[in-house]
């Protein structure tokens, strides 16, 4: 378990991480938290000649809430958010998701900007911030632009973000009704079976506005736009649930892996889905 | 490509100087460098435990970070948390209540537990359970464990009360 040999860089200052990226191309990456990149590298599946560690940079960390718009900066730690009861106050999805990622440990060193850049299906936060309709917020050589969540991943491993892109935070609005985020796993620090993020308003006894996305059962994030839908102007009973369920398995591509084959999946991801809309709806 | 770099870490309240590869596991630079063996290598997966310390007061798994990140850092293992003539009253408890059979997982699981005390010093059995979830036990099922912390938080709070 030991990684090729690699130059590590500590820069003090954003302009110093984008003349590393420049300089050193595909062969640089920046490293946050570490937990998913070391354990690649250990395997050498991933090989990062050039390092660049973000620990040294200031200002990339923190949460704030203002004027309805929550900023949660890149190295914010899993650990912080379930920790700050603002955000907790604010977002309580977001915390109740952080706490079924990973162990105490992970959650000390995970930040939610490897998180979501990670491009990995498996990460929780992806479908998070597509049910939230968050925005990414990116800086390069040509100076900053911000990505939609929901706009972000294009594949495994592959998303919006340039090579020579550093994220530095993400922004959404502070939700509104009620939330869930489910998570059936194997055991404690597994990836996700199936996952599901889910908001729901409610005006006048029936359903306002849905916002649901789901993880693990597809090569990106799956924010579903017609389960949603299914859900809007019902009583959110059991037939509005099969319904949205039933829009959800049409978006979803699950693979046999050692989580199960594909027929499992789809049947765990409806129980998940139909138990966070339950849920989100009884706190509405 | 194999450039050494300087590397300093406090560990236990000493400040440690040497050379290392940037790509060395802090948990191989602590027992092979630096000789302290209290953590140890159980999975190198990230997925044990036995590895944690706690760092710049988080704990963490050491078999998941480089020792280029730990540069600078204030490490705390097993030894600077008690000694065998002066135990730590979670070391205390695990011997009083069996919280251990070959001891392997010991080190990183009284060194997690150190913290989760600090941060909650009156965990229910629920959020002992939960805090400890990044350890592995393979022995004791863990039940012994988890009456080892309750027990030694008492005692903590206990001891806290009475210099009231
Ligand atoms: C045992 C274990 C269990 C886990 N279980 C889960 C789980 O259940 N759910 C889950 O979601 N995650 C899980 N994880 C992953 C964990 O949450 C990671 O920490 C997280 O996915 C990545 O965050 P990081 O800060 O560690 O990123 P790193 O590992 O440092 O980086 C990950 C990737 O993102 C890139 N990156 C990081 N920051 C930036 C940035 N600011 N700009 C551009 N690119 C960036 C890196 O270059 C790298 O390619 C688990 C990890 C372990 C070890
Ligand atoms: S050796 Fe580090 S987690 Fe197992
Ligand atoms: S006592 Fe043997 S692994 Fe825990």
């Amino acid at each position: 378990m030991i990684p090729a040999a690699f130059e590590y860089y500590r820069p003090t200052s954003m302009e110093g991480v984008l003349a590393l990226l420049q300089e050193h191309g595909d062969e640089a990456r920046v490293l946050a938290g570490g937990h998913s990149l070391i354990p690649m590298m250990k395997l050498r599946m991933a090989d990062v000649p050039h390092l660049i560690d973000l620990q040294g940079i200031a200002g990339l960390s923190g949460i704030t809430i203002d004027g309805g718009t929550i900023r949660i900066g890149t190295m914010t730690t899993q650990h912080d958010i379930i920790g700050d009861a603002a955000l907790t106050a604010a977002a309580p999805i977001m915390a109740e998701a952080a706490l079924q990622i990973a162990d105490p440990q992970v959650r000390y060193m995970g930040t939610v900007g490897g998180n979501v850049a990670n491009g990995d299906p498996g990460n929780d936060m992806p479908g998070l911030m597509q049910c939230l309709d968050a925005h990414f917020h990116l800086i390069g050589p040509e100076g900053e632009r911000t990505v939609a969540a929901r706009d972000f991943y294009d594949s495994a491993y592959m998303t919006a973000r340039e090579d020579d892109e550093v994220l530095t935070a993400i922004t959404f609005a502070v939700p509104v009704g009620g939330h869930a985020y489910e998570k059936q796993k194997r055991k404690i620090g597994d990836y996700a079976t199936a996952a599901a993020a889910v908001q729901i308003s409610k005006e006048g006894g029936k359903v306002a506005a849905a916002s649901i996305a789901m993880t693990n059962l597809s090569d990106t994030p799956v924010w579903s736009e017609a389960a949603g839908a299914a859900l809007v102007g019902t009583d959110c009973g059991a037939d509005a649930i099969k319904a949205a369920v039933a829009a959800m398995l049409a978006d979803i591509d699950p693979t046999e892996d050692n989580r199960g084959p594909v027929a499992f999946k789809r049947h765990v991801a409806g129980i998940v889905l139909g138990r966070a809309i339950a849920r989100a709806w009884s706190r509405a | 490509m194999s450039n050494k770099m300087h590397v300093k870490l406090n560990v236990n309240g000493t400040d440690h100087e040497f050379l290392a590869e940037p790509r060395e596991l802090l948990i191989y630079a602590l027992r092979e460098k630096l000789n302290i063996t209290g953590p140890h290598v159980g999975c190198e997966t990230s997925h044990c435990g036995a590895c944690t310390v706690t760092l710049n007061g988080k704990s963490v798994k050491s078999c998941t970070m480089f020792v280029a990140q730990a540069n600078g850092a204030e490490i705390t293992t097993i030894e600077g948390l008690g000694s065998p003539d002066a135990l730590h009253v979670l070391q205390e408890n695990f011997k009083e209540h069996h919280g251990l059979q070959c001891g392997f997982c010991t080190p990183g699981m009284i060194t997690r537990a150190a913290k989760l005390l600090e941060e909650n010093p009156n965990p229910t059995e629920e959020e002992v359970r939960f805090g400890i979830a990044g350890n592995i036990c393979r022995c004791t099922g863990y039940q012994n464990i988890v009456k080892s912390i309750l027990s030694a938080a008492s005692e903590l709070n206990s001891a806290k009360e009475a210099a009231q």
